[in-house]
């Protein structure tokens, strides 16, 4: 008896997670069910979505949106063999979809398509990378102009030093705590540890503010309410459609990701997601993607930047360190020293 | 013909054979290819495994009485040098609870601790088969003490993938090499043995009746052998045909005449009135019936001589012994009883290598015709001349004549064929029996008188 009413507990208590989620979207009419979760903008990707609906009209695709480590959460917890598993999964925080496949979370798929992908974008055929986003720094236009844009992190530094009036409360980025993506970027820059220290150190120094959501930071930079943004995906800086709004790619060295695709080894409907796989892959969907913004398409002294300035963030085994509890614990330690947690009104 | 294993030609024995030499060679050293393959690959993946563990274990610090590890970056590009396996790690503190692993909820049971640096091992992640090692840094500090292992653990496309790729570098060479070396063999077996299709194609061209001997040059020594023996073989029964084609034709001719004038002389004395005629025409016919008998006795008694040289073994004869056997004869004595009849044989014996019957038959003839028809005293003997075995028959008178004596060799005498008491037949026999045991016949005449000799190489085995 109890155990009946444990089990209706549970449940009971599954629907109740679905507010992790933060929009649901459904695209196509057709009689399969496709379940995608993502963290990107259903507004960014929706018109590569709906291309796919309309070459695979048997599909009804829903699209789920999620923040980054309440969508790994879940799809640990799936892949543990709780809930209904996701179809596919794509997601900007990549170190956790290397972690979800080292874990054996994946299904693996093999097709001229994925075996064309170079190995940085690409795990073990089990994890593949999409798109090709820059983690750029956005400024206001109207409050920075000419020699005052920061063109490197090296001018960021100098700017913070001889300005810290002005920046004051007005330089923001992810709080790595909440954003999977901030976590990311922030384990990348650690790694090139002389800018890094000397980056926080600043921000600590300007009271800049870790806070979440892409969208939110974008439209402060657009208000002027914040000069600069650092590390956000310009993806979004492209899509927000505001003129106020400028990006550098950081010349000393640029972040490159590549958000992850991966179809979950109890998926439902593991054909479904490897056509919407192939289909991501084709020069058609890539040209929407670019469309998008989601694919940068970069070419050596078109941005002022050379080669070795682009900083791919690799899909390998190499991110389950930006996973690691302990490590996490000491970045985030040192996060928290310098930033004051503060809530964006 | 109808047992298969018998219809396998040599050429496909040969080279079945040499095909399972090289395929039982193939799978030996593919084995060994596919061993040490693995090896290589376990101990270049060990070591990278053993580095990246202990790139963590010295990233490991005491901090306020704790231990912490911040997790090298490097070991994980060290192990991403597998790029396709998945990795655990866990750093377990002396209780053996994670400080940090990849996955709180996952353990992989680690071998208990020993002094060894490094400790290997198999075990399952996830499912998939895949190698751990565990490394133990020990800590004395003032406010930490033990030991913290590290365990890192990788699974085994890599290594897999690394062993094929080994292998297949050193088996398809191999393989190439297997093909060429049975190119070679079929090349090999096929030129060895040529010249026996060479031989087969003239057996099977060569008319049932033809025994002369076949070509034994050019051809390789074990053929030879075996060549040489059916020549052999071949030259035996040509001989044996040869004799019984003689035999026949000696007899027919032989007893034509005698046959013929027995019924003459059997129809006079039928047709005979006059009792005395009729009697001395009886006399004339029993004459002719007991020569008949003696020329019968002959011509068989050179046909078994024939046959005896032919295929009797040749054995140790002690020609004394032959000498004293023929004058013990009844039949010499009785053939010229009034004759003086002398033995002259020394101490030693006289051995030689052949047939005593033979012998026997060829002294007897000649010691028939010193007694019928030369001067007596006739003396018969053996001993060693000059190194050879001689059998002798001497009498005193002055030998036949020349042009008898100069066909002595003959198959037998024509002139005197038609008399039935022909020496024709005796000296051929005497001549046979010297050429059948490698001798010869020698006659001497001088003052002393007639000498019939037969003269053979002597064997010293036995003397």
């Amino acid at each position: 008896m109890i155990r009946y009413l444990l089990a209706f507990l549970v449940a009971m208590s599954t629907p109740d997670r679905a507010p992790a989620q933060e929009a649901v979207t459904r695209i196509g009419a057709g009689a399969t069910q496709v379940l995608l979760r993502s963290t990107t903008d259903i507004g960014i990707l929706r018109p590569v979505i709906e291309r796919f609906a309309d070459l695979n009209p048997d599909l009804a695709i829903t699209y789920e949106q999620w923040g980054s480590n309440t969508l790994f959460e879940r799809s640990r917890d799936d892949c543990r063999g709780s809930g209904t598993q996701a179809d596919a999964i794509l997601s900007s925080a990549v170190q956790q979809m290397v972690w979800l496949v080292n874990a054996a979370c994946a299904h693996p798929h093999r097709s001229t398509a994925t075996l064309a992908l170079p190995a940085i974008r690409r795990w073990r055929d089990e994890l593949w990378g999409i798109t090709i986003e820059p983690a750029v720094i956005a400024y206001n236009r109207t409050l920075l102009q000419g020699d005052d844009i920061p063109r490197s992190r090296f001018a960021l530094l100098d700017a913070m030093r001889t300005r810290p009036r002005f920046f004051r409360n007005r330089i923001a980025t992810y709080d790595i705590a909440e954003s999977g993506l901030g976590y990311l970027f922030a384990h990348s820059d650690s790694l090139e540890a002389t800018t890094f220290g000397a980056l926080l150190e600043g921000f600590s120094r300007v009271d800049a503010v870790a806070t979440c959501c892409s969208a939110e930071i974008i439209a402060g930079v657009a208000e002027g309410r914040y000069v600069i943004a650092y590390n956000v995906l310009g993806s979004y800086v492209l899509n927000s459609g505001s003129a106020e709004v400028g990006l550098i790619m950081p010349e000393d060295y640029t972040l490159l990701l590549s958000r992850a695709y991966m179809i979950p080894r109890g998926a439902a409907a593991k054909a479904e997601a490897i056509r919407l796989l192939e289909f991501l892959l084709t020069p058609e969907a890539r040209t929407l993607l670019s469309r998008a913004g989601l694919f940068f398409e970069f070419e050596v002294g078109e941005t002022g930047l050379s080669g070795s300035a682009l900083r791919f963030i690799p899909l390998s085994p190499t991110l389950l360190v930006a996973r690691d509890a302990n490590r996490r614990n000491l970045l985030l330690d040192f996060w928290n020293d310098t930033f004051q947690r503060n809530v964006s009104p | 013909m109808t047992d298969p294993p018998m219809m396998q030609s040599l050429t496909a024995r040969v080279f079945g054979t040499v095909f399972a030499i090289l395929v039982l060679g193939g799978v030996l050293v593919a084995v060994s290819i596919f061993w040490n393959g693995r090896q290589a690959a376990r101990q270049s993946y060990d070591r990278i495994l053993f580095g990246a563990a202990s790139d963590i274990a010295e990233s490991i610090r005491i901090q306020q009485g704790k231990p912490l590890v911040d997790l090298p970056v490097s070991a994980f590009e060290l192990l991403a040098q597998a790029p396709e396996d998945r990795i655990y790690y866990a750093i377990l503190d002396p209780g053996r609870d994670p400080i940090t692993s990849v996955d709180a909820r996952q353990t992989i049971e680690p071998p208990p601790r020993s002094a060894e640096p490094a400790r290997f091992f198999d075990a399952e992640l996830d499912g998939e088969p895949a190698r751990f090692v565990q490394v133990t840094r020990r800590f004395t500090e003032r406010d930490f003490s033990g030991a913290v292992d590290v365990i890192v653990g990788q699974t085994l496309r890599a290594r897999q993938a690394m062993t094929t790729e080994l292998m297949l570098n050193a088996l398809l060479p191999m393989a190439a090499a297997g093909i060429l070396l049975m190119a070679i063999a079929a090349f090999v077996v096929r030129s060895a043995l040529r010249p026996l299709d060479a031989l087969v194609s003239d057996l099977t061209g060569r008319d049932p009746y033809d025994l002369t001997p076949m070509p034994t040059d050019k051809l390789p020594r074990e053929l030879q052998v075996m060549l040489s023996a059916m020549n052999r073989f071949m030259a035996r029964l040509d001989g044996q045909i040869e004799a019984m084609r003689n035999l026949i034709s000696d007899t027919a001719h032989q007893l034509r005449t005698p046959v013929a004038a027995i019924q003459v002389h059997a129809e006079s004395a039928t047709a005979e009135k006059d009792e005395a005629a009729r009697h001395r025409a009886l006399d004339r016919l029993l004459l002719r019936t007991s020569s008949l008998g003696k020329l019968l006795d002959q011509l068989l008694s050179r046909a078994l001589v024939v046959h005896r040289t032919d295929s009797v073994a040749r054995t140790p004869v002690d020609l004394r012994e032959v000498a004293l056997e023929v004058m013990d004869r009844d039949d010499s004595l009785a053939l010229a009883p009034d004759k003086e009849l002398r033995l002259v044989i020394g101490e030693k014996p006289v051995i030689v290598l052949a047939d005593a019957f033979s012998l026997q038959e060829a002294a007897r003839n000649l010691l028939g015709n010193a007694l019928k028809y030369g001067k007596p005293p006739v003396s018969i003997g053996a001993g060693q001349e000059n190194g050879k075995a001689v059998l002798w028959v001497h009498d005193c008178g002055t030998g036949p004549a020349d042009d008898v004596i100069a066909r002595l060799g003959d198959r037998f005498n024509r002139s005197t064929g038609s008399r039935e008491n022909s020496t024709g037949i005796g000296l051929s026999i005497v001549s046979s029996v010297a050429a059948a045991f490698a001798g010869r016949v020698t006659i001497t005449q001088d003052e002393t008188g007639f000498r019939a000799a037969l003269v053979f190489p002597s064997s010293q085995a036995h003397s």
